[in-house]
């Protein structure tokens, strides 16, 4: 028992300290809909608005494995490098946004529809941040 | 060892503090609204072109089985009560391949131990979206703690990200410890 103390001792602060944290991250977070991507490696530098992909629009209408797996895009915000070129080719968004599945890369502004200066990330509250946060 | 680790939660919880004390959120309301317009959602331009074809959060996730926390959607009745019905593939017929198969992990401190459905998850995934590169087929051979998975690993890949927050710690930690069980049995469990 006295060998489990240390443990008990570290569990309990520790739980009370993951929520003392997480509470406080809370209202740090930005107002947006739960698993929005800002996509914002190259659009901007290049003279578009900033690229917001929403989960919650996508995932009503496909599993997320059509995406990770089917398509391709790697489970990490940032970390797919897309061209437009690409996309316009039949690849990654293009998979589907060529006009067949879903609408084409010619409506550039409802992709490209981000407020100027967003950073590349998982947005949407609620969360302790998303990965590479810590 | 345990020591060490201690200060280094306090520092973490201290400078936490520190940081919320240089930037204090704007109103006192802790409460989220659901579903803000996207106009009000300090993400997308309310001066871009392409903001009034977009569809609106609340139109289409209002009518969905309720949650509290995320979109607040609850995406697994919503799918297994039939409400959507996305699309498996683009361009084959292979059927969605479910596992019937929880995982317990057990070194969860005083908290409850951790239960892992499969089932839940490959209705929305494939086995290679987690096996072999984040998770071992194998209960008990991945080793994480707490501390990877609010980092954004692991479990934290998705829970956090795009699943339900990690805030619900009940939902993972939702199987209580037997109180008959004696330590020493479940502390040589790994
Ligand atoms: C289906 C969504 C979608 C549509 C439609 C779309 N884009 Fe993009 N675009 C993206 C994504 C995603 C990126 C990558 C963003 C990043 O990482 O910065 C991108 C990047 C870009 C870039 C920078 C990278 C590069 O390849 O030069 C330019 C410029 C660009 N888009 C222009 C356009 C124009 C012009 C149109 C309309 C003809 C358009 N886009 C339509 C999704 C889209
Ligand atoms: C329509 C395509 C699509 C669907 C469906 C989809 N995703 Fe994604 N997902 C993406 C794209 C695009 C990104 C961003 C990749 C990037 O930034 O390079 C992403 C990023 C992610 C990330 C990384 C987030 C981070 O914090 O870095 C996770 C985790 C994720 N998705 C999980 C899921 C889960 C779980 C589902 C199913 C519920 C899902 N996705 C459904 C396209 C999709
Ligand atoms: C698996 C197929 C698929 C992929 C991949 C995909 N989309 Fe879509 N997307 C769709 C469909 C289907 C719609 C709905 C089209 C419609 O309403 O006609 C859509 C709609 C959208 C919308 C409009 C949402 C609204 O409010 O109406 C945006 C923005 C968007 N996609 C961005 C992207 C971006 C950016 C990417 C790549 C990072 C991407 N999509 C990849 C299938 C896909
Ligand atoms: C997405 C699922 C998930 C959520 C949500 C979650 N946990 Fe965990 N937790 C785990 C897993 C998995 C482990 C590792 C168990 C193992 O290795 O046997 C763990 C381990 C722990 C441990 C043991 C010590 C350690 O560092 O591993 C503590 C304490 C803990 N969690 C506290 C919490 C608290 C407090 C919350 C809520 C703020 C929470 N967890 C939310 C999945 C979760
Ligand atoms: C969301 C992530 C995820 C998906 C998707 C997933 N698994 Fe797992 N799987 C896990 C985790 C987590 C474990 C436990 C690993 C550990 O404890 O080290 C596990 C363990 C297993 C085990 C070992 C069980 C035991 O009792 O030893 C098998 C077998 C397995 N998975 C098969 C599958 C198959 C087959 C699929 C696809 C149908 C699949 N998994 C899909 C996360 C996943
Ligand atoms: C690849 C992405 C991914 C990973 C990794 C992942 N989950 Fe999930 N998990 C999901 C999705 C998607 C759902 C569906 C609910 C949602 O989206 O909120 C879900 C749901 C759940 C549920 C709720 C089941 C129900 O019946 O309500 C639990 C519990 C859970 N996950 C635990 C875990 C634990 C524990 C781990 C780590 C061992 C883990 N998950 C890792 C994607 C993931």
């Amino acid at each position: 028992m006295t060998y489990l103390y240390p443990q008990i001792i570290f569990s309990k602060l520790f739980g009370a300290c993951l929520l003392a944290s997480l509470m406080l991250l809370a209202p740090l977070t930005a107002q947006a809909e739960y698993g929005d991507v800002v996509l914002n490696n190259r659009a901007e530098q290049s003279g578009m608005r900033p690229v917001i992909f929403p989960h919650w629009f996508h995932r009503i209408r496909f599993k997320c494995k059509v995406c990770h797996t089917e398509v391709g895009f790697e489970m990490r915000a940032g970390a797919n490098d897309i061209l437009m070129a690409d996309i316009i080719d039949g690849k990654l968004c293009g998979k589907c946004h060529n006009n067949k599945i879903a609408w084409g890369p010619q409506n550039c502004h409802l992709c490209h529809s981000g407020l100027p200066g967003l950073k590349t990330g998982i947005r949407g509250g609620d969360s302790t941040g998303g990965p590479g946060k810590w | 060892m345990v020591q060490n680790l201690m200060k280094g939660l306090l520092a973490l919880c201290i400078g936490l503090g520190i940081a919320q004390g240089a930037f204090p959120a704007e109103p006192a309301s802790t409460e989220k609204p659901a579903w803000l317009p996207l106009a009000q959602d300090d993400l997308h331009d309310p001066e871009g072109p392409g903001i009034k074809f977009l569809q609106e959060p609340a139109e289409s996730l209002s009518t969905l089985p309720s949650d509290v926390v995320g979109n607040r959607v609850n995406w697994v009745r919503a799918l297994d009560k039939g409400f959507i019905d996305p699309r498996i593939n683009l361009y084959s017929n292979k059927k969605q391949k479910v596992l019937d198969l929880d995982v317990i992990r057990r070194k969860t401190g005083e908290m409850n131990m951790v239960r892992f459905p499969h089932r839940q998850h490959t209705e929305w995934l494939d086995c290679t979206n987690c096996h072999e590169w984040l998770f071992k087929s194998k209960a008990g051979a991945t080793k994480f703690s707490m501390f990877d998975v609010l980092k954004g690993d692991f479990c934290g890949r998705c829970h956090g990200a795009v699943a339900f927050p990690l805030t619900q710690c009940n939902r993972c930690h939702s199987v209580p410890r037997r109180v008959s069980a004696t330590p020493a049995a479940d502390a040589g469990r790994k």
